[in-house]
């Protein structure tokens, strides 16, 4: 092809280009350049992503872990004195206490959503194609409404002559209200409430994904229902269950607007620990140093799970 | 055998009726017409009508609309130009960036937010509108990068070959032929992230400033502290827009898809 109507062509793109939006971003692409000396400009689209994530993600992180190390001062804001302070403040009794019972909440946490949710993921795996998609849908619904909408919906049904108390009490299973708003166990139904759709989208993946075949083999060698269900069908929607634990478990380590809103100040949690410290406290470094084992805490946890079902990606993330 | 089946459907319907309690009883109560919110006298737009003469829930809706369609509309064009051109270049940091960007949907939010508050504080940035956007521009990338990635996958490679042996250049063919077949996963992209900027009461706490009111802050401290059942029907609100969204974010996969 000859350099003209190679130059031809490529005025004929050029006008044809879109209009709007489309041609202010053309503009910062010119085209027409000389055959031959046409570079690679790809370096060019990437760059606001690079410098975004270096600038935006990689350095506030670098920053949390220099301040977890530093003095605070004694008013107002930090001090550039290298100090282990922070880090040896969590190992006293009351801080490690709080998280101590995190863990138990985000255990129970996890137990419930497993409980609730496995067979939830299970039976909706084995729904006819047009079905699973509908429950889909309705898993995921609640998923993206507020987080805070449905908090107060829990609210609403907890409080002292709410809803609940009104049924129990109608029914005459109780006969005063029960005060179930702040208390552990409404940060523990909310808790399981928020997370329970991470479990059963994670259980419906790789139930989905399953091989009958295996169950049938196992039934026609004589196993019964429940025995071909722990022996095959436990074991191989294991890295379901366990891309469900962490999906479940590190979140409600964090979430500490629920045990805000649902205990009242009750149950404090290392994520409402981080919060005091940050806006009353006004300690950052230590509230730093708290994120720093928080999330050395998680990164263990997705390391472990990543030995363990040996996949790379959390399976029904997206 | 029947029995089995039966007993899926009932624990299924169950467990769906539990998950959708707390979001009917809060749309059924924005209709309520008692100023006590925990009795119900029948039905009435009351307090639609002063949730519509509330002036600092509507400016916060204001900020939050703003903050959402900015912080979208950012993140929706690094995101793409980053998923595309990370497609094209062979540098030895890709990995490591790609994994460093998805931090901010990785770790627990509280520390995300502790994380920009620190930071934004260090760079003397001045908290509002500004930390707002750069924060929620953060956890907005991951989505649309990740969705945009995913759908270059599907898209046919020759498409853009045909387009440079006719002469265009790698920006045009970008422009031209690329851009068009993943817009649907840009825009479905896009809109996931406004509808997350939108709700998200977490990392908004921490890098708003004192007169930045964003609509998730205005209704969690309403939370904590006397409510209002106008807070109903603003989460009745909120809960149509998000359906709005989401479907047209599905929709729109949809057509990505087929």
């Amino acid at each position: 092809m000859g350099q003209n109507t190679r130059g031809k062509e490529r005025a004929g793109w050029h006008k044809e280009g879109g209009t709007g939006v489309m041609q202010i971003l053309q503009a910062a692409f010119p085209a027409g350049r000389p055959p031959g000396k046409r570079r690679d400009r790809w370096w060019m689209a990437v760059m606001p992503f690079y410098l975004f994530t270096v600038f935006f993600v990689a350095l506030p992180m670098v920053y949390l872990l220099v301040l977890s190390f530093l003095t605070r001062a004694r008013a107002w804001g930090v001090v550039n004195e290298f100090t282990l302070d922070n880090y040896l403040r969590i190992a006293k009794p009351v801080y490690l206490n709080t998280f101590k019972e995190s863990f138990q909440m985000a255990v129970l946490t996890t137990i419930g959503t497993l409980l609730a949710g496995y067979p939830f993921g299970y039976f909706m795996a084995r729904l006819p194609k047009r079905a699973k998609s509908l429950m889909m849908l309705l898993v995921v619904i609640p998923f993206w409404t507020s987080a805070l909408m449905r908090m107060y919906g829990w609210i609403i049904i907890f409080r002292s002559n709410g809803l609940l108390d009104k049924l129990l009490m109608g029914v005459g299973l109780t006969d005063s209200p029960l005060k179930l708003l702040y208390s552990y166990p409404a940060v523990l139904v909310g808790m399981v409430y928020s997370l329970l759709p991470f479990m059963i989208l994670s259980v419906y993946s790789s139930t989905d994904k399953m091989d009958w075949g295996l169950v049938e083999a196992a039934r026609d060698l004589g196993a019964t229902k429940w025995e071909a269900f722990f022996t095959i069908t436990m074991k191989l929607t294991l890295p379901g269950i366990l891309s469900g634990i962490v999906l479940v478990f590190i979140p409600s380590m964090g979430l500490f607007f629920i045990a805000d809103i649902l205990g009242g100040g009750k149950v404090m949690l290392v994520g409402n620990l981080i919060q005091n410290q940050l806006q009353s406290g006004r300690d950052w470094p230590f509230a730093a140093a708290l994120s720093v084992v928080l999330m050395m805490f998680t990164s263990v946890m997705i390391w472990i799970y990543r030995k363990v079902a040996g996949v790379k990606d959390l399976e029904g993330l997206l | 055998m029947k029995k089995k089946v039966r007993f899926s459907a009932v624990y299924q319907a169950i467990l769906l009726a539990l998950m959708y309690m707390p979001i009917c009883v809060v749309v059924a109560y924005s209709f309520n017409g008692s100023r006590n919110s925990t009795a119900w006298t029948g039905w009435s737009l009351d307090w639609y009508r002063k949730l519509m003469k509330n002036r600092p829930l509507l400016e916060a809706l204001k900020n939050s609309v703003v903050l959402a369609t900015l912080s979208s509309v950012a993140a929706g064009v690094i995101g793409t130009l980053g998923a595309a051109g990370m497609a094209k270049v062979r540098w030895r940091s890709k990995s490591a960036v790609e994994y460093v960007s998805s931090i901010p949907i990785m770790v627990p939010e509280i520390i995300l937010g502790m994380v920009f508050m620190a930071f934004f504080a260090m760079l003397d940035l001045p908290f509002g509108m500004v930390t707002l956007v750069l924060g929620h521009t953060a956890f907005c990338v991951p989505y649309v990068y990740m969705m945009v990635k995913s759908s270059l996958v599907g898209i046919d490679k020759s498409l853009g070959e045909a387009a440079k042996d006719l002469g265009a250049t790698e920006g045009r063919a970008f422009f031209d032929i690329t851009l068009p077949l993943i817009l649907p996963a840009v825009i479905s992209g896009m809109l996931l992230a406004f509808a997350m900027s939108l709700d998200d009461v977490v990392i908004s706490i921490f890098v708003t400033g004192a007169r930045t009111n964003t609509l998730p802050i205005h209704i969690y401290t309403q939370l904590k502290s006397g409510v209002t059942p106008e807070i109903n029907a603003l989460c009745t609100l909120m809960l149509a827009v998000t359906f709005l969204l989401v479907g047209a974010s599905r929709a729109l996969r949809g057509i990505g898809r087929s």
